[in-house]
């Protein structure tokens, strides 16, 4: 199994500024720019410590937000691109339906690709519907402008013999021709997060690697539809190299230190959905069927359709969320039990990704998030070094169990 | 989703019409000269006040535009200049001569944009809280930001009282809700960038040679006052007027003084007809 080590970027400082919205609205003369230069440069550290122990490196992207001050992840990409020798570097995603300008980002790929002599792989986010005002980009028939412009992307990244033209419902470019190309032929590993069974059903479709965020015990349904998918492509039956899941991943010396650890990082759970209703959704992110239930609910928050709650192993409801709508703490006992943490010493971290694996038959790679809320600098280069010394070693040599054989 | 009973309600007139090859949803009421209704994002309420006063006084038509309600979308339609087009077809296909357009909000923008394209077939202008132009400067709005305004706080703009919100989702059908989630994808399509004006229409509402009426709520939030009276002030000879307690939708919250206004309007248009003649 192979890690990636992830971090928000969060600047907690601003938490406590407003209780209604922590993105979008949230005026930044919160941001102390002396803060966020510390912040942000102990990221960076913890980065470039993941490459001497060996971890991946994966970066994100949000914007107008207290909750992630990282502004694109090329950028941040570009900056480790150079910082790094080893591990290959992940950026997860590039909020393409919100970029308008998809063959600069292809070109900015197949840059840091070959800066990197081919350790990048590029994700591809729906991204969250706070990010569309952001972007300003219009929500209507998002999905369609998501896979045109994915479309376009891969196209840009693989076409030799080009230019070639592109003149579709979304995007206009004439004599799409990128320099450099990208290192890795035909091009980098894609990856798509989708925590719905649609989504995850697209994403088998066209092969890519299936990221599954926090998704617990319920990454087995995604799994399913992901290979009923693959099959109605005609592809092959896929292994566990396809499957990543992110849980938040904390190590410690101690049984204890390690959850104390988790228990920062779950700053990101307490304020991620802190959001103002009325960024929630946009019109056209969601289909009518899932707007007519919200309607039907009077429901101005959270999901609609085929997404599913986190579960304990007792079939238990977990409500995993944060703003007005969370209710209170969730013991940590629960949220290990769940899948939404991995923590501990080495040996518990170690043993709790292993039998999620072996449990939802099989993953390729852990997406950590171990870094998140409040956690300090220290603590994180710790948790880190415990990590990439006694987890990572054993996890190279687990061997996922088949598909087909699993529970 | 199969609890979504997607059957249109028996209470509901609309029929099915082909307008400019595409497959609308449509009530015709009423006789007399001919009156376009063009609807707001939110839609057509036939079982209210104006509604029917309008079907009292006129032969009414009032289409759901295409990719509204449960109109056909149109794939290809990208701008509300579109829309436009679609309705000078409509009143071609129909053979409609001297016909009054009145448009709310949205619908308000693509009247102002059929007038704007040719007034050929058209007798006279009316305005209610339109949105479609921008006359402010390039850091103030003039629209209310529907998509980053709290529900609370929206509505607050957009009725005197809130409690004359129309789409209460407790008392509508699935069909409505369903046709509700369309028209909004659809209003963002067309109005998201620039958001809900189209630049080119100062110019072309300067052209605009037939009489124009620009009813405004007194407190409307969304576009106030003033924008109207800028609005107004694009389209030669245009009268603008403004409607006690009530805000973006005066027709819903003072129906029988707006109607009241537009009688006025048409008789003095009646009046200067007869008097040239």
């Amino acid at each position: 199994m192979e890690a990636y080590y992830f971090s928000e970027q969060p600047y907690p400082g601003a938490w406590e500024s407003d209780i209604e919205s922590l993105r979008v609205t949230l005026p930044n003369r919160h941001c102390d720019p002396h803060v966020a230069a510390d912040l942000i440069n102990a990221r960076l550290d913890e980065w470039e410590l993941c490459d001497r122990v060996g971890i991946n490196i994966m970066i994100n992207e949000h914007h107008s937000s207290a909750t992630c001050l990282s502004p694109s992840n090329t950028i941040t990409l570009a900056m480790l691109a150079r910082r790094t020798t080893n591990v290959r570097l992940l950026g997860l995603g590039f909020p393409i339906a919100n970029r308008p300008d998809p063959v600069r980002l292809a070109e900015e790929i197949a840059y840091i690709d070959c800066v990197t002599r081919g350790r990048l792989d590029i994700g591809f986010s729906k991204a969250a519907p706070y990010e569309i005002s952001p972007a300003n980009s219009n929500p209507a028939r998002f999905m369609d402008r998501f896979w045109d412009t994915h479309d376009l992307v891969l196209k840009a990244l693989t076409v030799q013999d080009g230019p070639f033209n592109w003149e579709s419902e979304f995007h206009h470019f004439r004599q799409v021709n990128i320099w450099p190309r990208p290192y890795q032929q035909p091009r980098p590993p894609v990856w798509i997060p989708a925590g719905s069974i649609a989504s995850a059903r697209e994403v088998g479709q066209r092969g890519h690697t299936l990221a599954m965020f926090l998704s617990g015990l319920n990454a087995r349904k995604l799994k399913d539809a992901y290979c009923e998918g693959a099959r109605a492509a005609g592809r092959p039956e896929p292994g566990p190299e396809k499957f990543a899941y992110m849980g938040i991943v904390a190590v410690g010396e101690t049984r204890e230190e390690g959850r104390s650890r988790a228990d920062r990082i779950m700053g990101y759970l307490r304020t991620t959905s802190i959001v103002s209703d009325c960024f929630m959704n946009p019109p056209g992110y969601m289909p009518p069927a899932g707007n007519v239930m919200w309607m039907k609910r009077n429901q101005t928050r959270g999901r609609a359709g085929d997404h599913f709650p986190v579960t304990k192993r007792d079939g238990t409801i977990l409500k995993v969320g944060s703003g007005r709508d969370w209710t209170g703490e969730i013991p940590m006992d629960d949220l290990i039990d769940a899948n939404i943490v991995f923590a501990g010493d080495a040996d518990d971290v170690h043993h709790q990704i292993t039998e999620f694996s072996d449990r939802i038959g099989g993953i390729g790679t852990v997406l950590m998030m171990g870094h998140g809320g409040d956690l300090s600098h220290e603590d994180a280069m710790t948790s880190i070094r415990l990590f990439g010394e006694r987890v990572l070693p054993r996890l190279k040599t687990y061997a996922p169990p088949d598909i087909a054989e699993a529970v | 989703m199969s609890s979504i009973d997607l059957a249109q309600p028996a209470d509901r007139p609309e029929t099915r019409a082909i307008v400019a090859g595409v497959a609308i949803d449509l009530v015709e009421a009423g006789r007399g000269r001919p009156c376009l209704l063009l609807h707001d994002i939110d839609g057509i309420h036939p079982s209210s006040p104006f509604f029917a006063g309008l079907a009292e006084r006129y032969r009414l038509f009032a289409p759901w535009h295409p990719g509204f309600g449960h109109s056909e979308t149109v794939r290809r339609f990208h701008d509300v200049r579109d829309l436009a087009i679609f309705y000078q077809a409509f009143l071609k296909e129909r053979g409609l001569d001297g016909v009054t357009v009145i448009g709310t909000g949205f619908g308000g923008w693509i009247a102002a944009e059929v007038a704007a394209m040719s007034t050929d077939r058209l007798g006279a202008l009316v305005l209610i809280g339109a949105v479609g132009l921008k006359v402010s400067g390039r850091d103030e709005r003039d629209i209310a930001d529907l998509h980053a305004t709290p529900f609370a706080a929206y509505e607050a703009l957009e009725y005197a009282d809130p409690a004359n919100k129309p789409n209460r989702y407790d008392r509508m059908s699935d069909w409505e809700m369903w046709g509700l989630a369309r028209s909004r994808e659809t209003a963002a399509h067309l109005g998201w960038k620039p958001y809900m004006h189209n630049p080119s229409l100062n110019h072309w509402l300067g052209q605009v040679d037939i009489p124009a009426l620009a009813i405004w709520g007194e407190r409307d939030g969304v576009t106030s006052p003033a924008y109207g009276e800028a609005y107004a002030g694009t389209i030669p000879g245009a009268t603008f007027v403004t409607v006690p307690d009530a805000a973006h939708h005066p027709h819903v919250e003072q129906p029988a003084l707006t109607l009241d206004l537009i009688d006025r309007f048409l008789e003095g248009i009646a009046g200067r007809e007869r008097a040239a003649e």
